[in-house]
């Protein structure tokens, strides 16, 4: 680990005054220190904002919500307002980590976590992310859990983020303050960069700026909502796949879906596309199938993560039965129940 | 005084009369306590005066030879202390109980991940940072086969044939021909490696996480080229080993080299990264197995041939067919072992090598045979328990198989198991598993002092606790031997100064050291018998009250002098006329997502023939943890390498799955059979610690295939797998 200094900050300005291309701004923690030790992340500054006031209250915002940045995934996960209104979140949140990263873990620092591209965390390893033009030693390497979707040549890393999938279904937005006090609100996909030739660049934010809140819509009246998480064990693994949903009905058709997918892009993964051809239609499977047939359409994968186009396409169509009804609501494989 | 106690006959059950109520008794660990409140000091947490902090730099090439280091870079840094390698660092860990250095490579690079260097400074931070910032310089020599598939390979000679494999095949009512593939393992104990060195002069004390402190001592002493009587290895905690920690590895030298170059202590802990890199894993396999039926289904072949991997110049080769060749009876046998030399890290011990990824093979085969039959699984294998070892004649000791069948599947509801992909809850597919477990048991050569005062026993022995319970049993043992309540017996463990004991390995450490221990209190009885006046064999211990031949006295009024008692055991000539393995039987039930093919244990039961049971509890633990490593292996443990460079990729525990307490379900339950097996030991006991994992797995597997109809032969069984299997039969 390198030296660093260590800044508590006392307020916001603080915090951002003391931002810099050399610093990095500490809330849990459970991401940045393990990239520190490693030495994937050398910043000289940590600047503490785990401590500022107000920013871990979930407050109503209108007909929304406004999640401080420093809430606690346990707590948010817990809070009684996000398991009735956005149960979708509660559950994605439950399906990530452990009880006790959770328990550290901030609402702004899950949104920022790093890939967990096992690559980009071996600092012998070329990686395009890591060392800008170094090249990229994923490709031709391990590639079980590499995206799929919007990945460039550069760079193939998946976001590993559950609690992003279902912000990104609940059509959330993340409110950043800048260093002269401005506030701004932008949509999760004007957050998140892909790519491209920069994987180095993740993000919209700029030096200085801070998330300070997640601002969730009014609750989807009527919807039905759903994650669920393909994963290699039952707790504490990141998804294979991901899909999150929250789906209206109207009548018998489907009046509004917005679904959102993990384990397959550098960002939480939303394709207007593929919402665009459920709203208005009568479920079924066929409708379905064609759906999720779309949502991967772009997919590019080689032999070690080609599984993940099939996990998807069955994870989508078997969220979307039981969103429109057409099977019973159920927790997925998060729980199973002692045998009879 | 010692003298050595050969293993040539059956003995009596000593401690089936002495009536204290400890043997078999589910004591708590005597140093839990301490364990659990942070207070047991593992190697990592001494912090002797003047200490400084070693890193290990890492061989990012995967062959080759060093040309150079440059640490300008490093030694800017304030508070470097320096850069140490030479002809004594190893290129790779002892293998367990080599009693020697391992190969010293000089400045050669033969895996990428071997630590070639140590880098010293007075931070841990410091050092880490240091460590990084040593520049290389290599003669790579490209082309190193990483792929155990193409890489040249050898075959050793001690092949199995006996009959005709081929024409039993051909003749065979049903056969089966199948080719499995199991991944590499880590041993991923809980506690990474970890050394401190200190010198006195030319003496070297070393704390170090280590398994055997007797072999450790040898090694230590030839690697750095000291005499073993400079040497000193202590090891009172220790983090788990699974056999990741039998034989001293880097950690260990460069921690000596720099500690006696310095003049300071030095303490080297391993990055969990360099666990990964560095520490011998279980290699990956592959298999195929043959078997040959009659109707009846009696078997008339079994072969099991199998490919392995390691470095070359490692002796190590995974003994994958070791349950195969003596678990089940047919006249036509053939085992057969490749050895693929590549530059992976190299491989050795990881629990039960050899069963634990080679019963996949058998049981799995077993099962499927068992379908072609029309035969149920568990009556398939009570028809096939041979009457003798099939391979070398020897008469079996204890052997549990049958009854852990029988009542295993009574226990477990198995005659409510239903046709494959029948039985279903929701996405649930459920099914249920079955398959056998052995695990050869071994006697070694320990040694071991007890002492006996008025104020109590005090046992003394370089036996190893690895998370085990030995300081439990051990005191077990003396207590019920010595007529003494636990509190009254203190155990002094794993220092180099104490009579060299088995370590823990091969699930021996129990019944070895136990026995050593066994011997030495018998020794203080006959001299309480001697100073009672009775004969040995008449004398009784009973609670502080010592009597015979009508004869009575406080054990305290015996023992104006102390009594100290050594003794040491050998196996012997039951070895040879005996064959000693414990037996039992895996029952899973399972329930798979026809979704996702995710797959969760639902149920598990383990019943274990091991001989005499010295403490219930942490003989439960171990079976427990054996089983759970079982499911791990058939749901999740892989280890994954770079297919250019064969470094293993995801070098930490979010990467490397094992199992979760989510993936465990709380009805485990495991029974042990009551058994005493006469001719393993004097104590009647065999190792349990591996026989939990073996054929685990297996009953997972075939749980699937009762679920989902679905069968799968390279694990681990991860979604993907199953999910492909769903979609091959149009699901």
């Amino acid at each position: 680990m390198r030296e660093f200094d260590y800044v508590r900050a006392d307020s916001l300005d603080h915090a951002a005054a003391q931002a810099g291309p050399h610093a990095a701004l500490i809330a849990g923690g459970t991401n940045l220190l393990d990239l520190m030790k490693l030495q994937v992340m050398v910043p000289e500054r940590v600047i503490d904002i785990s401590r500022l006031d107000g920013l871990d209250t979930i407050e109503a915002d209108g007909p929304g919500l406004r999640i401080g940045a420093m809430v606690r995934n346990a707590d948010l996960a817990a809070d009684p307002r996000i398991r009735a209104d956005y149960p979708v979140l509660a559950r994605a949140l439950l399906a990530g980590a452990s009880g006790q990263i959770r328990n550290k873990a901030s609402t702004g620092g899950n949104l920022l976590q790093r890939t967990r591209c096992p690559y980009f965390y071996d600092t012998a390893m070329a990686c395009n992310k890591r060392a800008p033009g170094s090249g990229c030693a994923a490709e031709g390497g391990a590639s079980r859990m590499l995206a799929i979707l919007g990945t460039s040549k550069d760079c193939r890393a998946a976001h590993p983020s559950d609690m992003a999938v279902a912000l990104r279904a609940l059509e959330a937005r993340v409110a950043i303050r800048a260093p002269n006090g401005t506030e701004r609100i932008l949509e999760m996909d004007q957050l998140y960069r892909l790519p491209g030739d920069r994987p180095d660049l993740e993000t919209e934010l700029d030096e200085g700026d801070i998330i300070t809140a997640v601002l969730l819509p009014a609750p989807a009246l009527g919807s039905s909502q759903s994650y669920r998480k393909i994963r290699d064990r039952a707790s504490y693994a990141f998804a294979l796949v991901s899909v999150a949903a929250v789906v209206t009905m109207q009548d018998d058709r489907i009046g509004k879906a917005s679904l959102a997918f993990g384990g397959l892009a550098p960002r939480p993964w939303k394709d207007a596309q593929v919402d665009a051809m459920l709203a208005g239609q009568a479920p079924s499977e066929a409708l379905f199938s064609k759906a999720a047939d779309t949502l991967l359409a772009e997919a590019v994968s080689d032999a070690g993560n080609e599984f993940k186009r099939h996990l998807a396409h069955r994870a989508m169509i078997a969220v979307l039965r039981e969103a429109t009804g057409l099977a019973p609501a159920s927790t997925g494989t998060d729980l199973v129940g002692e045998p009879a | 005084m010692s003298d050595s106690f050969t293993m040539n006959e059956a003995q009596p059950r000593l401690l089936d009369t002495t009536d204290q109520g400890l043997i078999g008794a589910p004591l708590d660990r005597p140093e839990g306590a301490l364990k659990v409140s942070g207070q047991a000091t593992y190697t990592a947490e001494y912090h002797p005066e003047g200490m400084c902090h070693g890193v290990l730099v890492r061989a990012t090439i995967t062959r080759g030879t060093v040309t150079g280091f440059d640490e300008t870079a490093a030694a800017a840094l304030p508070g470097y202390l320096g850069l140490f390698h030479g002809p004594e660092f190893l290129r790779n860990p002892a293998q367990g109980m080599a009693g020697k250095a391992p190969t010293q490579p000089g400045d050669r690079v033969a895996y990428h991940g071997q630590p070639i260097a140590l880098v010293v400074a007075e931070s841990f931070e410091t050092a880490r940072d240091a460590a990084a910032r040593i520049v290389v310089h290599y003669d790579e020599q490209p082309g190193a086969p990483v792929d155990p598939e193409t890489a040249p390979s050898e075959e050793p000679d001690d092949r199995t044939v006996q009959g005709d494999l081929d024409a039993a095949m051909r003749k065979g009512a049903a056969t089966l021909d199948r080719a499995y593939t199991t991944p590499g393992h880590a041993a991923a104990a809980m506690e990474p490696h970890a050394a401190l060195a200190e010198w006195e002069g030319d003496h070297l004390t070393l704390h170090g996480a280590l398994q055997m402190i007797r072999y450790n001592k040898a090694e230590l002493a030839d690697a750095i080229g000291v005499k073993p009587e400079q040497v000193r290895v202590l090891a009172p905690y220790i983090g788990g080993g699974f056999g990741s920690k039998l034989g001293i590895s880097a950690e260990h030298i460069s921690a000596a080299l720099a500690a006696r170059a310095l003049k300071r202590p030095v303490r080297v802990v391993m990055a969990r990264q360099t666990v990964f890199d560095a520490i011998l894993r279980r290699t990956e396999t592959a298999q195929r197995l043959r078997l040959a039926a009659e109707t009846d289904g009696k078997l008339t072949a079994i072969g099991h041939e199998d490919r392995i991997s390691n470095l070359e110049g490692e002796g190590f080769a995974e003994p994958t067919a070791a349950a195969t060749q003596f678990l089940y009876a047919a006249p036509n046998r053939l085992v057969r072992k490749t050895i693929s030399r590549n530059h992976r890290t190299p491989s050795g011990s990881v629990r039960a090598p050899g069963e634990a990824v080679g019963m996949f093979a058998l049981e799995c085969g077993m099962d499927e045979l068992a379908e072609t039959l029309g035969i149920c699984p568990v009556e398939l294998r009570l028809r096939n328990i041979p009457e003798k070892h099939p391979e070398t004649g020897q008469t079996f000791t204890a052997h549990a198989l049958a009854q852990a069948l029988r009542e295993g599947a009574q226990a477990f509801g198995w005659d409510k198991r239903t046709e494959p992909g029948t039985r279903r809850e929701g996405e649930w597919l459920i099914g249920m598993g079955v398959a056998s477990a052995a695990r050869t048991n071994m006697l070694i050569a320990s040694s071991a002092r007890v002492t006996l005062t008025r104020d109590g026993a005090l046992v003394e022995t370089d036996m190893t606790d690895i998370g085990t319970g030995s300081y439990a049993i051990l005191g077990q043992i003396a207590g019920e031997m010595l007529g003494l309540p636990i509190d009254k017996v203190s155990v002094h463990l794993a220092d180099s100064d104490l009579p060299g004991a088995s370590g823990s390995g091969g699930s021996f450490g129990a019944s070895s050291a136990g026995s050593a221990v066994f011997l030495a209190a018998r020794k203080i009885r006959d001299e309480l018998a001697k100073r009672l006046g009775c004969a040995p064999e008449d004398v009784r211990v009973d609670r502080g009250q010592v009597t015979g031949d009508n004869k009575k006295a406080a054990l305290a009024d015996l023992l104006v002098e102390p009594i100290a008692m050594e003794a040491s055991i050998e196996s012997g000539e039951t070895a040879k006329t005996h064959f000693s393995s414990g037996f039992g039987a895996h029952f899973a039930e399972v329930a798979v997502s026809e979704i996702t093919g995710e797959v969760r244990v639902r149920r598990i039961l383990g019943v274990f023939g091991v001989g005499r049971v010295l403490n219930e509890k942490t003989a439960r633990s171990q079976a427990v943890g054996g089983m759970i490593w079982g499911v791990g292996s058939a749901l999740h443990e892989e280890l994954s390498h770079d297919p250019r460079t064969g470094h293993i990729v995801g070098r930490d525990l979010a990467n490397y799955h094992v199992p979760s307490h989510a993936d465990i379900p709380a009805k485990m339950e495991v029974r042990f059979l009551e058994e005493r097996d006469d001719h393993a030991n004097p104590i009647q006991s065999k190792g349990i610690g591996e026989l939990g994992i073996s054929g685990a797995g297996a009953a997972v597997i075939n749980a699937i295939h009762n679920a989902t109809g679905l069968r799968v032969y390279d694990f681990p069984a991860t979604p993907d797998k199953i999910v492909q299997g769903f979609m091959e039969h149009g699901r």
